[in-house]
């Protein structure tokens, strides 16, 4: 089946199968890979992607589902040139170990900071509580957040 | 840059800073390649068959049906390994694939090789295969009766007809752990034409996986070449060949590149775990609580395969009694083979399960004597100059033991519970817990490790570094699994060049002799030493070649005077010294477990404050308080992530994280039902450290990697049993633990 979307502000045409998961698509056809496959079950966030707004686990999200939507990445959020706040805090904060989860988290955080840019400690907890670290403990992806609530106007 | 130049800049990020990571920034964005990222041009994908019993003989195996497939390009039984049959860490008792029997559940049986991982997938559907079921061994004591073990430790010390007048005893079991690395196993083998291949997956110990896969394939060394990846974590889970021999034997047959990744259900049954535990334990002492004797009797489930069980129980059994002082000590452990998942190396490695049973016996025995859980710990501290209770070695280096507990006891205690916020509570927001019925406990954790590989084993790394007109090259095959020992190394080396420009360049198993294994906490120390001592014979080389005084990114100076540019020096050829760094040596242990096993240890000290809901079972862990002895501190944000994450699978092996496996099946082979700690799980960690430098290692430092994982987990424990006033003798503590108290 033909999907065609917008992902990064491109539009995009893929050919997925019935059932392909959006992440799949992402990662093996549009040459997405920075949505992460770390469970296959939206239990780890990993694969965060913004779908029409919405903060979603791709690989819950059926690529045939996605006609017409406007997806947003990890790799439509900063690139190595120019990083975005919230990566930057994380970077600056050492939240970064394997970094296999940051960014789902990086996702997430861009959408909490987007409708929200000044959360409190529990407010940045439980928006990020959907996505596993199992390297930092969260303690430095915390310490990030709070500066950049702090900090940002 | 000219000669003669007179002002001199201190390098940035050198020892003590904390620097960003190279990795930092492909990895916030996405960039960095992971080798479940990993393409090549004609790739084929591998999908492994599995056996669906913990304990059967394969009376029927046809994969033609999957050959039948349009886009099955071969597939792969034992019958296609051309050299040894097995491989293994310590011995090469694993088969590369099952064949008359399968002896757990989920282990390889085929792998079928596709155009794409679908059609693999169907594939491995379509074999034909039939087996006949056996009684699986699942029960570690049976096993333990029937002398199906891999290695028993004795340690007799001291004179065991003494007695205490006060006894504590007690039964703990632990349950098993997962590592959960967020990254899957994956990996990427490619042909390169002459009959031999390059290999792409991942490792903690690619110079391990050489020893492993060449002679399996029947190739000479040299032909088969193991490269450091990326990786997205490991905690032990990738010290063990998983697809490697598959990819490789798939791309030679097929003669094109071969990609394989697992997905989590699989992942879960394509790695070791960490041992689960039986312990029974007596502990005698005088009336002022000091140990008189400790005896203990350890049993670890090693599962089908042996894997690094051996060094697995010697740490068990080495460290049965934790960081006290104790001249009479009797332990008799075993790590058992059964038909259970294989158990392997996961981060502390032995000494996390024993850990348990020592400082709950510690709290037993302080409440006997009227002292307070740091008091009792206090009075019998193990320090320097000290025999190690179980070996009787000598205690030679640095053992803060008692410096720990001090200033774990003058850290601020967590403030009351704040009922206001339901997000505060055990029940979270849910709205179940009943703020009046909440009860909190605090609870210690004190724990010893060794540092690096023990028990003779000849452990070394290997590091070259090249110096060039751009900067500094660190060769090495040392494997980052996300630990940030890459930064480490960068740092260690512009301390002594005073060169800021660092690269760590990723050597394969050709190019470069082996690193030793990321683990055992000793990466620091061991690439970490091996690059500092690298980096100061090679600037002394360079100093008296040129008759100066100090090296910086300018060039040699002496006198204060600039006298050649590194760009002059570096003109003829790059000046490259390459070294192998050692340890200090270590040996095997007597029959009674008497000698000097081990070359260096770090002790660690938890605090946990918790909250219970004793109507509902459960848990909200407070605050966690921590002091570590970490020699000397390198890089503070690293050290201090990995507290907090060691923590923070501490708290997962007390409070959540247990793989439920049921006559050999695990029953929660995935993330809805193996919980792992969350954001909301984990509370503020605070760290202290106390800096003793050790005798070896760069600059005195210690290993930092596995001490919060084994000091935490104990302090929870005992910080829930003060709330609800019950022995709880498991872990993890579960919701039926806890209700009804």
């Amino acid at each position: 089946m033909i999907v065609t979307f917008t992902v990064n502000g491109e539009s995009r045409v893929a050919n997925v199968a019935g059932d392909e998961s959006l992440l799949t698509v992402l990662r093996e056809q549009l040459g997405l890979p920075g949505s992460k496959n770390a469970c296959e079950q939206g239990e780890c966030g990993s694969c965060s992607v913004i779908m029409d707004g919405a903060l979603v686990t791709s690989c819950l999200v059926m690529a045939a589902d996605c006609e017409g939507s406007d997806v947003t990445t990890v790799e439509g959020i900063g690139n190595d040139r120019e990083l975005n706040a919230i990566q930057q805090a994380l970077l600056d904060h050492g939240a970064v170990q394997c970094g296999f989860c940051t960014p789902g988290f990086v996702v997430a955080a861009t959408h909490l900071f987007d409708y929200n840019p000044h959360p409190t400690s529990d407010e940045i907890k439980e928006a990020l509580s959907g996505n596993i670290c199992r390297c930092t403990g969260y303690g430095a992806i915390l310490r990030g957040l709070e500066e950049l609530a702090e900090g940002s106007a | 840059m000219t000669a003669g130049l007179t002002t001199k800049k201190r390098v940035r990020g050198g020892v003590g800073e904390s620097p960003q990571r190279i990795d930092g920034i492909p990895k916030v964005t996405g960039n960095f390649a992971y080798a479940s990222d990993l393409y090549a041009t004609g790739m084929l994908w591998g999908a492994t068959l599995r056996s669906p019993h913990p304990h059967a003989r394969i009376v029927k195996l046809d994969t033609s049906p999957a050959l039948a497939i349009g886009g099955v390009v071969t597939v792969l039984t034992q019958d296609d390994v051309p050299g040894r049959d097995g491989f293994g860490m310590h011995v090469p008792d694993q088969p590369v694939f099952a064949y008359g029997e399968c002896n757990y559940w989920g282990e390889p049986i085929a792998v079928v090789v596709a155009s794409d991982l679908p059609t693999a997938k169907l594939g491995v559907e379509a074999i034909d295969i039939e087996y006949e079921l056996l009684e699986p061994l699942t029960d570690m004591e049976e096993a333990d009766r029937l002398d199906s073990q891999t290695r028993r430790m004795k340690i007799r010390r001291g004179d065991l007809t003494v007695s205490g007048e006060v006894v504590a005893e007690g039964y703990y079991e632990v349950g098993q752990q997962d590592q959960a690395p967020l990254g899957n196993e994956a990996g990427l083998a490619i042909p390169d034409g002459e009959g031999g291949v390059d290999l792409f997956a991942v490792s903690q110990w690619v110079h391990s996986d050489h020893m492993q896969i060449f002679p399996c394939l029947d190739l000479e060394p040299e032909q088969v070449r193991c490269h450091p990846v990326g990786m997205g974590g490991a905690f032990g889970a990738r010290e063990d060949v998983s697809m490697h021999i598959h990819l490789c034997l798939a791309a030679l047959r097929t003669g094109r590149p071969v990609k394989m990744v697992y997905d989590r259900a699989e992942s879960f049954v394509g790695h070791v775990h960490r041992h689960p535990a039986r312990m029974w334990y007596r502990h005698e002492a005088d009336r002022s609580g000091k140990l008189v004797k400790v005896e203990a009797r350890v049993i670890l489930d090693g599962g089908a395969y042996e894997s690094s069980s051996n060094a697995v129980i010697a740490n068990a059994a080495y460290f049965a009694v934790g960081p006290y002082k104790c001249d009479n000590v009797s332990v008799d452990a075993v790590v058992v083979r059964t038909n259970n998942p294989p158990a392997g190396a996961m981060r502390g490695f032995g000494g996390v399960q024993t850990a348990y049973a020592h400082e709950a016996q510690m709290d037993l025995l302080g409440a006997e004597v009227g002292l307070e859980p740091l008091q009792i710990r206090r009075i019998n501290a193990l320090g320097s100059g000290d025999q190690m209770n179980t070996s009787g070695q000598l205690i030679e280096g640095p053992l803060p033991t008692t410096e720990l507990i001090d200033e774990l006891a003058a850290m601020p205690l967590a403030g009351p519970l704040d009922s206001t916020d339901p997000r505060h509570l055990p029940g979270g927001t849910g709205l179940t817990t009943d703020p009046r019925h909440v009860r909190r406990g605090i609870g210690y954790g004190v724990t010893i490790k060794n540092l690096a590989f023990s028990e003779a084993f000849d452990d070394y790394t290997d590091v070259r570094i090249v110096l060039t007109p751009m900067g500094v090259e660190v060769h090495t095959a040392a494997c980052e699994v996300g630990q940030g020992m890459v930064t480490v190394i960068q740092q260690l080396a512009r301390e002594v060049l005073q060169i800021e420009q660092v690269a760590v360049v990723w050597a394969d198993t050709s190019e470069i002799g082996s690193a030793g294994s990321t683990s055992a906490s000793r990466q620091s120390q061991m690439t970490g030493g091996a690059t500092y001592q690298c980096a100061v014979e090679l600037r002394d080389q360079i100093l008296s070649e040129y008759g100066g005084d100090e090296l910086t990114g300018d060039g040699i100076w002496k006198d204060g005077q600039l006298v050649v540019t590194l760009a002059e020096v570096c003109a003829l050829r790059p000046p490259t010294h390459e070294l192998r760094y050692r340890h200090p040596e270590t040996f095997v242990t007597d029959e009674n477990g008497q000698g000097s096993p081990h070359p260096a240890w770090a002790v660690a000290a938890h605090r946990a404050v918790v909250d219970v809901d004793p109507e509902l079972g459960l848990i909200k862990v407070v605050q966690i308080d921590a002091v570590h002895d970490v020699g000397r501190l390198l890089n503070p944000v690293a050290a201090l992530g990995q507290v907090e994450g060691g923590t923070a699978q501490g708290i997962g092996l007390a409070t959540l994280e247990e793989l439920v496996v049921v006559d050999g099946v695990i029953k929660n082979a995935n993330f809805t039902d193996y919980l792992l700690p969350t954001f909301l799980d984990m509370p503020h960690v605070e760290v202290r450290w106390v800096e003793e430098p050790e005798r070896w290692g760069p600059l005195g430092a210690k290993g930092i990697g596995e001490p919060p994982t084994i000091s935490s987990g104990p302090a929870v424990a005992a910080a829930i049993r003060d709330a609800v006033g019950r022995h709880l003798h498991r872990v993890p503590v579960l919701p039926q633990h806890i209700v009804g108290v």
